[in-house]
This record gives structure tokens, C-alpha cells and sequence, in this order.
């Protein structure tokens, strides 16, 4: 089949970016959306132009690393799957496809298509961890972990931090990333001793990030591949003011335990 | 581009105090918005119900009107508390909504929504038709001043006579609608923003919120729709007004 | 070359032990005046860079995607080993070790794998703590499953994204120390080159991918944890961005490189669709337990599935190997494969895939039960290829997954070049000549968190460096060579795409030097490599420039060492004369077409050591010898 692709093309993050419509022919149904990207790529290289860069790197749907706004949604048009694990039989000859980043002031552009998203990463050193120093970690079966808990903090850990939820959030929100980091250890015994500081760190990161806040669109939640649910969102809140009523005002970061 | 060690990170620092930080971060405002939309959306329906008496006819109106003047520190008590709330409502809303615009300097060209609803992407103006009618509410039934009709202490023709006149209770059913939207998400969204949620009970947040936006609305719109139908005439009013006086 | 293993002396569970307490230790204030560069986030380097910030050293971490949360770690699925006896069914950190080198086809170093087995058991313990969230049994305690034909339950995991759960919690771990300021983040810094002085290794030279500046860093010492070199083959279960540059640059600059030949292929993966292809996904190997695998028994049959006969179908696993049918290891699963597929019997598009039936354990069991064991990956293949496998057969193929050679290195996972550490997939320490499932992700991890904070201080400890800055001249030479290779990769000026280099390389690689291989075949890749590779340097078209993010740049850059290494690669295959593990050379096999490894001539490490600009590699041996686990041949008839 033949596409039409309206890419958003940007040559650094400093530059102002525009859109280009590039044709895509010969597109085979079985290929992923990254392949077809692909194969235009290998059309603009050869006639001399600059090739459209977008990230990637597993390909199946883990790594989190791909990521573009495909018609107006983040990821393309279906639920729970990733840009590279959509594939081209979603769509019919001659539809025409509009290729944007992500869209946040906190995921500057860096080029084309991708974006910055160092934000999460410092969101997570600002608490998004258990204190566990290297070799002072009891028995694996010393702390006996209810299944049902197990199993809602693995739900909450399957985030692959690919940051579509910031992308469909009408407000540019990061709290579904953030509120499943801070229930997926929030909710593990392990994660107790510093549940507080941890939900406070985090949140107070993620402002200083300059997302925007949550106003229960529940966009993120459409959009998340791996359908990560926006109870995670009412579980931080609640964690977030439980923190502030229990711990008087100290600092929220990661301290102390070097040595 | 080197490292990503923090970079301005609003790290609290000891000095910091909870509530500033709380207040500075943006659960913390929101759940200041959640808490006082449900002070102004219990006084809302609460008020409606007040209202209700209305059916029952001037006397019964009135009377309810000199039995909450007659409590005066009940009566101040709540209208600190409305205008507290209300203060920190727009406040919380103005903040989060600047946060919230400036987080998307540059906007999609193509957006297709999924989850969010019409009520839930609409609430800055609802809220802003709300905060409108506010005013226009109180200067028109309460003070009077926008109320050519106006007769102190007679409520219940002040609300018959004001709803005959000119476009007032369009714009009072135009307000209703806002109010609709605005509540029917914010019910359920506040509770979501104060960590309501299970499983379980998810289901029945939506139902309650629909439920109880639908109860304020309908009961709402039915004043100025009786008035204008004829089913509220204010043939009484004055007599009444005598007797509340007396 | 000196092949030095270091092993310590003694009783095997205590040759740990006693080095532990035998390696000298750095003072605990002079901890923080060292720097330690480790190149790698994956679970290895993640791991290695907590570990040793947690102890107070300086290290600098970098690696080429843009958190490092990506690594490649990431999508393991099926679980990681350990010897917890959890489910009191007979394991032991002895039983762990025995099937290690058993599995690894007696070509790994019986020390090294008893520690891997002996750590095993911290790993569980230090990734519990961090909340990784394993499945746990109704009383909520860990729970086990069997894995990869083990014939104990010592795998644990967690769903179906294990390694990616492990990867997190090392990703923590690590971005809690870089918020403590212990650790500098490098992502989207790629290395190009390792820095010796006076012959240790102690800086790299990287270029910033997204401002294309080319840094040096120096340091004390050098740690890569950099991955496996699978995708010298193009279609692989890799993620697109792993590659060999920087094991490739240090092997140039004095590594030796063990047993680049032995790569594991793994027989369940979804098939090739056509040439658009960029890369092949994995499915557990766990549907094996329940999937029977079939092709027809007549060659090029056209009709589809459902309707060929019982009668017309060939379980060919199941006849060949009645006693373990379908659960054979890979390496002997995939070969079968390959021998269908060659016999003009396979399946599917282009003939180069299996048949992996549910229907009769869906008939036996129920779809219910099957849909709850294999529900997840059913979806994933049918949402990669439009088929639903309670229906119609899946279509299986093997595809490259992993490779046991990689850099030498010694007991403390130094290698040659002193100062060089080498962790994870990237060295070759512990898996012979295969792999056994769910034993990377042990290995990475072991190395990481429990070797590396030990020996690295060892190394420390007893060697004298002096501060260096990266004024020294030798950071300007290896800065001014990278400099020049980018230059000259922007250069090329040619007309062919960087990409179909690439895969052309796969091709070769697969058909010359993958699941079979022969002497004759190995000569003509041989031959056909370093065309290829003149070819390149002299056609392809590397647009765009330095000073961006230049995607295109990155890969020619990273398809230029392929283009090497898949030479050593061959270059070892047709040496070593044996079958083993994954390297199965067509010459060398029993009358019934088993694997015949030669224990008299190839019980050993081979080590290449580069020789310079178009010279020939000198093969250095390391010998193995066996004390505890004595060779036998394989059987699994
Ligand atoms: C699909 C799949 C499934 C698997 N399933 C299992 C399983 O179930 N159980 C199991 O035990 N094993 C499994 N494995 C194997 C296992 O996942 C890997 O061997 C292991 O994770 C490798 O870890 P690593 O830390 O050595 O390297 P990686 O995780 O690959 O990390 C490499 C790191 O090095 C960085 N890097 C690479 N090159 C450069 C450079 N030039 N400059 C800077 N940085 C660089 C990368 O950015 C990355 O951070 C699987 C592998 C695959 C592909
Ligand atoms: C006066 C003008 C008002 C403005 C500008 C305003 C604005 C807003 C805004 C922007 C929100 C957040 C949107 C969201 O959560 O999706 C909000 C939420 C809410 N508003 Fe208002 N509002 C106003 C009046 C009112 C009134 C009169 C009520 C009561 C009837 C009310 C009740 C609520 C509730 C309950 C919420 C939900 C809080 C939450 O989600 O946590 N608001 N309002
Ligand atoms: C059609 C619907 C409504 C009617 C008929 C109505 C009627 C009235 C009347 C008659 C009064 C004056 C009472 C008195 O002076 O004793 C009043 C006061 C008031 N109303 Fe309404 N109202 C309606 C809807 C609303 C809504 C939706 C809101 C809020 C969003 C609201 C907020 C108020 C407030 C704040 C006062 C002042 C109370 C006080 O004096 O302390 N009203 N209303
Ligand atoms: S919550 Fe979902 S959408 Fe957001 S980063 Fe995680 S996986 Fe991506
Ligand atoms: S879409 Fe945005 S508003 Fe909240 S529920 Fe999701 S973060
Ligand atoms: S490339 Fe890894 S999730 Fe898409």
C-alpha cells in the first residue's frame, strides 16, 4: 500500500521545526511502523536528504525508548502498544498519517522525533528507589510478601517509562509515571521505611520538571502501552497527603547512606 | 547535555514548612481545590434543597430564609466558609491551569482524545462561567442590586419576579448547565484526587457523581423553568413578605 | 600474551572465599579520590556502578541510549537462576554449577561458574530488597519455576518481564547514587575508544550523540559492560542499538577477544516476514512445554496447516528425540529446525519457519488453562503477525540470541589489558560454548553487584596510579583517531545505505557461520567479508554530520566493526575443529548428527589477540581442566 506521512522535522532543539510530507510506498502490511519509518528513511537517504530520526532500540514493546504522537495519539491508534509493536495492517492504502513528538516543555525536542526524557530519570533518583546497599539484603523469603500485593506492585512496575502518558495528557502530566514508580514500591513491605520521603521526593521533583498536573483526563491511562490504570494516580495522591500529615516538613531527597 | 545529576530540583529543605511545601506542589493545590469544591459543592446542595420550599409556597420559603437569619453566627460561619473556599477554589484553579498551559508551549497539530470527556476538558470554563454567576447571583438575589424587583427579605418573590425578567433565567439555566459539567466531573474527580479508589467501587463513583449532579441540576433548573411556565406565580408574594416582616 | 586465569588454589567452594579475603582493600577515605568509568547500564554495568558508588568511589557511567533504564537487560523474559532450594526439590549452589558447565558444554572455567552459582543466592536476596517484585506463592513467599529443561525449579521471575524488573532495580539503585552526586550519568554517550598509559587501561574517548563532541574521561580504571556482539548478525533478538564498538576498540587496543564463535541461537522465534525486517522477536521458551513442534512430511506442501492429516505431519522432535521430544536444549532444537527447513519442509513465507502446535494441548487442557499459562505471549504473536495461535499453529524459526565469547578476562574479570574489567555478556566467563536459560541475567548481576566492588578494589589497592587528566597525550592521539574515523565514516561519499551493508553481513553470517557451520562454507565467508568490508569503505552513504544527532553516523560507525569482528568470528569457527555447544561444524559430528566435541585437542579457551592493521590474529589458548565435573558426551535421546 501507499501513505502519506506529514513528519514534524526539527534539526535540533534550538531550531524551529516544521512539518514535511514525504510519501511512503510499497508498504508491506507485516511491517512494523518503525520498519515503514525505515524504509522512508532508506528512500531519503538515497536521494540525498537527511534521514527522519526517531528513537528506538528493542523493538518488541520493552525498552520504552520508541515513542511519537501517530495521528493525534500517542503511540498510534492501538490500545496498549508501542510505536514499534504497531503494525502497518492498522492501516489502508492511501490513508495519510501526521508523525509528531512528543509535546512537553519537560521533553524539549532533540530532534525530529525524539525528545528528551531525562526528566523520569531524575525523577526516580529523587526517590524512586528502596535503600538496599549492596550485600546487606536479609533472606529473599525473610519478608514474606502477600501475593495479591505482589502481583498490584508488578502491575504498577510494568511502566516502561516511554513517557506517552506525558504526551496524551491534555495538562502534559507525568503523574501516571510517576504514581506507579511510587506504588509499585509503596506497595511492597520492603518499600515502607521510606514511603513518605519517597512520594514527597518524587512528587516535588516532578514539579521542579515543569510538568503539568493531573486533572483526571485519564488520557494517559488510553494511551499507556502497558495500560498502567490511573487508580496508581488516587494511590500517590493518598500517599502524598498521608506523607504530608505524618512527617514534619524535612527534605524529601535521597540522603545520607554513603560511606 | 553531560550528566543528568538534579539539576533545579525544588528539593525541600529543612527550613521549608509542610504546609508551604504542600501548598507549592501540585497535589497539594489540588487537593486544595478537591477539599473546597466539596465545601461549595455540599453548600450546592444543600441550597437547592433549601430552595425546594419553594414549592411549598411563599410562607414556608420565607420563613426558612428569617430562620437562617435568626442564627447569625451559623449564617457568617458559612459565608466565611463559602467565601474562603471559594477564594482558594480560583486561586488553586487559576495556579494549576497557568502550570498546566505552560507545560505544552507547543501544541499538537493533530489530537484525538480518548478517555477525557467533554465535562472534564471544559472545567476552566465552567469554572469561569460559575465564578460569573456567582457574582450575578448574589447581586441579584441576595443584595439586589441587579434586581429591579428587588423586595429585602421577600425571597421568594425576588426568586418568582426575577425569573420573569428579561434574561435572567436564561442565563441562570445557561449556569446550571456549567454547573452540570463542572460537577459531574469534579464529584468524582475529587475523590479520585483524594486517593478514593478501589476496584470495587470505582463504578459506583461515576454513578454517585451523576446521581447527585443530576439531583442539584434538575432541582436547580426547576425554578426558573416553573417560573417561566407558570407554575410559580407570585400572587402571594406580598402578603407573605408582611408576615415574614411581622 | 599471557593467559593468566588467576583462579585461586583450593577446594572449589572455597577458592571465593579465601580470594576475598586474599584481595587487598582500598582505605575507605581513599575510596573517593578513585574514578571508575563503566561503560554500560544494563543489569552488569547498573549493578557494578551502584555497587561501587554505595562504597564510596567516583564513577562516571555512560551509556548510548537516553536513560539507563534502556539497556538491553530489559527484555529478558523468562527468568534468573538461583540456587535457593526454595522448593526443596534437591538444588544446590553444587548442582547449579554442575549443570552450568554440563550445559556450557565443558568449555568454561570451572571456577568462575562455581562462584556465578555460589552468588546466585545473594542475587535473589539483594533484588528482593530493592523491590523487585517477583511471583510469589499464596503465602507469599517466592515462587519458582523450571526453566530452559532444568530438571529443578530455581528460576524465578517476574510475569514475563524479568529482566526488565532486575534491570529497574539496578536502575534505581544507580539513580539513587547519581542523585547523591556519586555517580555521573553519561546517556547518549557512545565509546569509541579505550586510553592506555604506561599499558593500563585509563580513560575513554566518547562522542556525544546529540552534539556529536567527542570527550575524553579519564579514570583509574575501566569497567565494559557493554552487551553481546549478536547483531553482527542483523536479524537478531537484539535491541537495534547493541553493538561490538566497544569490545571491538579495546580488543584493537591489546584485549584479548575468547571464543567469538560461540553464539547461541534460540530455537522460538517469530519468523522472518520480509526484507523490511529490521529485527526478530523472542518468544518464551516455556511454549515449548506445551506446543508441539511439526512440519509436513512432503516437501514445499501447500496446504495449510489445519488441513494436512496427522498422518502428513512430521513431529520430527518427538521421533528423533523420543526422551525429551520437544524439551531438547536449544542448540539441538534449532539445528532440527534448520534441517527441515534446508529439506525444502519449512513453513510459512519463505519456507524458513515451524510449526508450533497448540491444538492438542488445547484440546487436553482446555483453551481456558492455556490461554491463563501463555496468554500474554499468544497476544504478542498474534498482534506481530495477525495470526492467532488458538487457532492456527504459531510459526517458529530460530534467530540469534546470545553470545558466550566475548572479551577475556580472568577470575577477578580483569582482561589483558590491565585495569580492564570486563562484566555481563560482554566477557566470556561463564557460559562455555552455551548458555543455559535464565543464567545471563544471574551472571550479569553477579558480576556486578558481588565481583566487581571486590576486585576492582583489589586491582587498586595493589597497583600504584598516578592522577591523570585528560590533557595527557594519549587522550589527544585516541581523540584525534576517533575524530578522523568519524571524519572519514562522513566521507564515504558513496551511494549504498549503511543499513543494506548490514544486512548483507547478516546474510552471510547466517548461512556461513550460524546454526552449521563448515570448513568450506567458513572459507568463503571468509572471503567474502573483507569485500564486503572494502565495499563499504568505499559505497556506502553515511549522510548528515558530526555535529547532530546523527543516527546514520552511529550505525555506519557501529556496522564498520561488524564488519570486522565477523571476520575473527569465522576466523575461530574454522580453528576450533569440534563441535560444541553452539558452534556445531558439520565435519564433527556423530553418526546419528550429535554434536562430537574434542576434548583431546579443544578442551580450551581460544583468545585472539589483535595483531595490527590487516594482519593476521594470533590465537592464544587458555587450557581448561575439568575436577569436578567430569566431561561426558551429551545425550538427549
Ligand atoms: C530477547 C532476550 C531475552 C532474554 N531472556 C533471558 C532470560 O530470560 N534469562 C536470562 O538469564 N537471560 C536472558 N537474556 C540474555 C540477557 O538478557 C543478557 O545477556 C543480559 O541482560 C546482558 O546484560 P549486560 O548488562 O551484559 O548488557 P546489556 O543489558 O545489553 O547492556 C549493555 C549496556 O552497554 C551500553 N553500551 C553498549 N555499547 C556501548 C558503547 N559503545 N558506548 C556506551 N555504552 C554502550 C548500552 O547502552 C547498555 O547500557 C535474554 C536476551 C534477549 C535478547
Ligand atoms: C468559581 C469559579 C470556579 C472555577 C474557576 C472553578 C474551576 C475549577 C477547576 C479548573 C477545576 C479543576 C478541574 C479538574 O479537576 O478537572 C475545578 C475542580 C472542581 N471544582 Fe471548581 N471552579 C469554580 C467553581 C466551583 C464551584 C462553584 C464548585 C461547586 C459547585 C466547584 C467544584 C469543583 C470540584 C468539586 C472540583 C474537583 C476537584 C478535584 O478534581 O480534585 N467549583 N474547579
Ligand atoms: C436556580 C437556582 C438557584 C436559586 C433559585 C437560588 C436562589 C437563591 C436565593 C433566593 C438566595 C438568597 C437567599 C437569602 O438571601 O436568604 C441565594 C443565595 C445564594 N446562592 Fe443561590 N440559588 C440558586 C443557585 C445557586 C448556585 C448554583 C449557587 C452556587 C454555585 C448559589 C450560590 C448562592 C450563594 C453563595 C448565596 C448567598 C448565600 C448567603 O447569603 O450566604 N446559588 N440563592
Ligand atoms: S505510565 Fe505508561 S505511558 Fe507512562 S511512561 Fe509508563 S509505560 Fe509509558
Ligand atoms: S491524562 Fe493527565 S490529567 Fe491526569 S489522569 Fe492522566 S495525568
Ligand atoms: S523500541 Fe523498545 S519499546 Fe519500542
Amino acid at each position: 500500500m501507499n501513505l502519506t506521512l506529514h513528519v514534524w522535522r526539527q534539526k535540533n532543539a534550538a531550531a524551529r521545526g516544521r512539518f514535511v510530507t514525504y510519501p511512503a510506498s510499497d508498504v508491506s502490511p507485516d511491517m512494523s511502523f518503525l520498519e515503514m519509518l525505515d524504509v522512508v528513511n532508506e528512500a531519503l537517504i538515497a536521494g540525498g536528504e537527511d534521514p527522519i530520526a526517531f528513537d528506538h532500540d528493542c523493538r518488541e514493546g520493552i525498552c520504552g525508548t520508541c515513542g511519537m504522537m501517530i495521528d493525534g495519539q500517542a503511540h498510534g491508534p492501538r490500545r496498549a502498544t508501542t510505536a514499534c509493536q504497531l503494525h502497518m495492517r492498522t492501516y489502508r492504502d492511501g490513508d495519510e498519517i501526521t508523525i509528531e513528538p512528543w509535546r512537553a516543555d519537560a521533553f524539549p525536542v532533540v530532534k525530529d522525533l525524539v525528545v528528551d526524557r531525562s526528566a523520569f530519570d531524575r525523577i526516580v533518583a529523587a526517590g524512586g528507589f528502596i535503600t538496599a546497599r549492596t550485600g546487606s539484603a536479609p533472606d529473599g523469603n525473610a519478608v514474606p510478601v502477600p501475593k495479591a500485593a505482589a502481583d498490584l506492585a508488578m502491575d504498577a512496575a510494568a511502566c516502561i517509562g516511554c513517557g506517552a502518558c506525558v504526551a496524551a495528557c491534555p495538562n502534559a502530566s507525568a503523574m501516571l509515571f510517576t504514581a506507579a514508580k511510587v506504588s509499585h514500591l509503596g506497595l511492597l513491605p520492603q518499600g515502607q521505611p521510606e514511603r513518605h520521603t519517597r512520594v514527597r521526593g518524587m512528587v516535588a521533583q516532578m514539579d521542579a520538571e515543569g510538568f503539568g498536573t493531573c486533572t483526571n483526563h485519564f488520557e494517559c491511562e488510553a494511551a499507556c502501552p502497558k495500560s498502567i490504570s490511573v487508580r496508581f494516580i488516587a494511590r500517590m495522591n493518598r500517599d502524598y497527603l498521608v506523607a504530608t500529615l505524618a512527617d514534619r516538613g524535612e527534605p524529601a531527597s535521597a540522603e545520607g547512606g554513603t560511606g | 547535555m553531560s550528566a543528568n545529576a538534579i539539576p533545579t530540583p525544588l528539593r525541600l529543605n529543612r527550613t521549608t514548612g509542610r504546609t508551604s511545601s504542600f501548598l507549592a506542589s501540585s497535589i497539594g493545590r489540588k487537593v486544595v481545590m478537591a477539599l473546597t469544591g466539596l465545601v461549595l459543592f455540599g453548600y450546592v446542595v444543600v441550597h437547592m434543597l433549601g430552595n425546594l420550599q419553594i414549592y411549598l409556597g411563599p410562607a414556608a420559603l420565607n420563613a426558612y430564609a428569617v430562620k437562617l437569619r435568626a442564627m447569625p453566627a451559623l449564617l457568617w460561619g458559612v459565608r466565611v466558609l463559602l467565601f474562603a473556599s471559594a477564594v482558594l477554589h480560583v486561586w488553586a484553579a487559576v495556579s494549576l491551569t497557568r502550570a498546566n498551559v505552560a507545560a505544552r508551549g507547543i501544541g499538537y497539530r493533530e489530537r484525538r482524545n480518548r478517555e477525557s470527556t467533554y465535562a472534564s476538558r471544559t472545567m476552566r470554563w465552567s469554572g469561569v462561567i460559575l465564578l460569573l454567576f456567582i457574582v450575578y447571583h448574589l447581586l441579584h438575589l441576595t443584595l439586589g442590586t441587579v434586581h429591579p424587583g428587588f423586595v429585602p427579605g421577600d425571597v421568594y418573590h425576588n426568586v418568582v419576579r426575577g425569573f420573569q425578567m428579561g434574561i435572567a433565567p436564561f442565563f441562570y439555566v445557561l449556569a446550571m448547565l456549567a454547573l452540570g459539567l463542572h460537577m459531574y466531573h469534579g464529584v468524582w474527580s475529587l475523590m479520585q484526587t483524594v486517593g478514593l479508589s478501589h476496584p470495587r467501587y470505582d463504578r459506583l463513583r461515576y454513578a454517585f457523581a451523576a446521581f447527585i449532579t443530576a439531583l442539584v441540576v434538575l432541582g436547580n433548573l426547576s425554578f426558573p423553568i416553573a417560573v417561566m411556565t407558570g407554575l410559580l406565580k407570585d400572587r402571594s408574594s406580598s402578603r407573605a413578605a408582611t408576615a415574614a416582616r411581622r | 600474551m599471557e593467559l593468566r586465569s588467576n583462579v585461586p588454589e583450593g577446594p572449589i567452594e572455597r577458592k571465593w572465599e579465601k580470594h576475598r579475603f586474599e584481595m587487598k582493600l582500598v582505605n575507605p577515605a581513599n575510596k573517593r579520590k578513585h574514578t571508575i568509568l563503566m561503560v554500560g547500564s544494563g543489569l552488569a554495568g547498573a549493578s557494578a556502578a551502584a555497587s561501587l558508588a554505595e562504597l564510596g568511589y567516583n564513577v562516571k557511567c555512560y551509556c548510548y541510549q537516553d536513560s539507563p533504564r534502556r539497556a538491553h537487560s530489559i527484555a529478558a523474559q523468562g527468568g534468573i537462576n538461583a540456587a535457593k532450594n526454595y522448593q526443596n526439590d534437591g538444588d544446590s549452589v553444587f548442582r547449579l554449577f554442575y549443570d552450568t558447565v554440563k550445559g556450557g558444554d565443558y568449555r568454561s572455567r570451572e571456577g568462575n561458574v562455581y562462584r556465578l552459582a555460589e552468588l546466585s543466592v545473594e542475587i535473589i536476596d539483594q533484588c528482593v530488597a530493592q523491590g523487585v517484585p517477583f511471583a510469589r506463592e499464596y503465602g507469599g513467599l517466592l515462587a519458582n519455576r523450571s526453566f530452559g529443561g532444568a530438571q529443578v525449579s530455581r528460576t524465578f521471575y517476574a510475569r514475563g518481564q524479568t529482566g526488565q524488573q532486575l534491570l529497574l532495580g539496578a536502575y534505581q539503585a544507580l539513580e539513587r547514587q547519581i542523585g547523591l552526586g556519586k555517580v555521573e550519568m553519561f546517556s547518549r554517550h557512545e565509546m569509541l575508544d579505550l586510553v592506555l598509559v604506561d599499558g593500563r587501561a585509563r580513560g575513554i574517548v566518547t562522542r556525544d550523540m546529540v552534539t556529536g563532541e567527542i570527550e575524553s574521561h579519564a579514570g583509574d580504571a575501566v569497567v565494559l559492560g557493554t552487551g553481546g556482539y549478536g547483531n553482527v548478525f542483523y536479524l537478531a533478538t537484539y535491541a537495534k542499538g547493541a553493538n561490538a564498538t566497544a569490545i571491538w576498540r579495546a580488543y584493537k587496543k591489546g584485549a584479548a577477544f575468547a571464543n567469538p564463535c560461540f553464539t547461541q541461537i534460540h530455537p522460538t522465534c517469530i519468523p522472518v516476514t520480509g526484507e523490511h525486517q529490521s529485527k526478530l522477536t523472542l518468544m518464551s521458551e516455556s511454549l515449548r512445554n506445551d506446543g508441539r513442534i511439526w512440519v509436513p512430511k512432503k516437501a514445499r506442501d501447500p496446504r495449510p496447516p489445519n488441513q494436512i492429516p496427522e498422518e502428513d505431519r512430521d513431529y520430527y522432535l518427538e521421533r528423533q528425540y523420543p526422551s525429551f521430544g520437544n524439551l531438547v536444549p536449544r542448540d539441538v532444537a534449532s539445528r532440527a529446525a534448520k534441517r527441515v527447513a534446508d529439506e525444502g519442509r519449512g513453513v510459512g513465507p519463505g519456507g524458513f519457519g515451524v510449526y508450533l502446535d497448540f491444538a492438542d494441548a488445547i484440546k487436553r487442557l482446555g483453551a481456558n488453562v492455556i490461554g491463563e499459562k501463555y496468554g500474554n505471549l499468544f497476544e504478542m504473536y498474534e498482534r506481530i503477525t495477525a495470526e492467532n495461535p488458538y487457532q492456527v499453529p504459531m510459526r517458529i524459526y530460530p534467530a540469534i540470541h546470545y553470545t558466550m565469547g566475548g572479551l577475556w578476562v580472568d577470575y577477578n574479570l580483569m582482561s589483558t589489558v590491565p585495569g580492564l574489567h570486563v562484566i555481563g555478556e560482554a566477557n566470556f566467563s561463564d557460559h562455555g560454548a552455551n548458555r543455559l536459560g535464565a543464567s545471563a541475567l544471574m551472571q550479569g548481576l553477579a558480576d556486578g553487584y558481588f565481583v566487581m566492588p571486590y576486585t576492582v578494589g583489589h586491582y587498586l589497592a595493589s597497583n600504584k596510579i598516578e592522577k591523570l587528566a585528560t590533557d595527557h597525550s594519549a587522550f589527544r592521539q585516541a581523540e584525534a583517531a576517533v575524530a578522523d574515523r568519524v571524519r572519514s565514516l562522513l566521507g564515504i561519499g558513496g551511494q549504498r545505505s549503511v543499513d543494506s551493508f548490514h544486512r548483507e553481513l547478516g546474510r552471510i553470517m547466517w548461512e556461513y557461520c550460524g546454526m552449521a557451520r563448515n570448513q568450506g562454507g567458513l572459507e568463503t565467508a571468509l572471503e567474502k567479508i573483507p569485500a564486503l568490508r572494502e565495499q563499504f569503505w568505499r559505497e556506502a552513504k553515511v549522510p548528515g554530520e558530526n555535529e547532530e544527532l546523527n543516527q546514520s553516523l552511529e550505525k555506519a560507525g557501529r556496522v564498520a566493526d561488524f564488519l570486522e569482528l565477523a571476520e575473527l568470528i569465522c576466523l575461530d569457527a574454522l580453528e576450533r575443529r569440534e563441535s560444541c555447544g553452539g558452534h556445531f561444524r558439520e565435519e564433527f559430528q556423530t553418526p546419528d548428527g550429535e554434536a562430537r566435541r574434542d576434548d583431546e585437542n579443544f578442551c580450551h579457551v581460544a583468545a585472539w589477540e589483535y595483531a595490527g592493521q590487516g594482519q593476521k590474529p594470533i590465537r592464544h589458548v587458555e587450557p581448561l581442566s575439568f575436577e569436578y565435573v567430569h566431561p561426558s558426551q551429551r545425550s538427549y535421546k
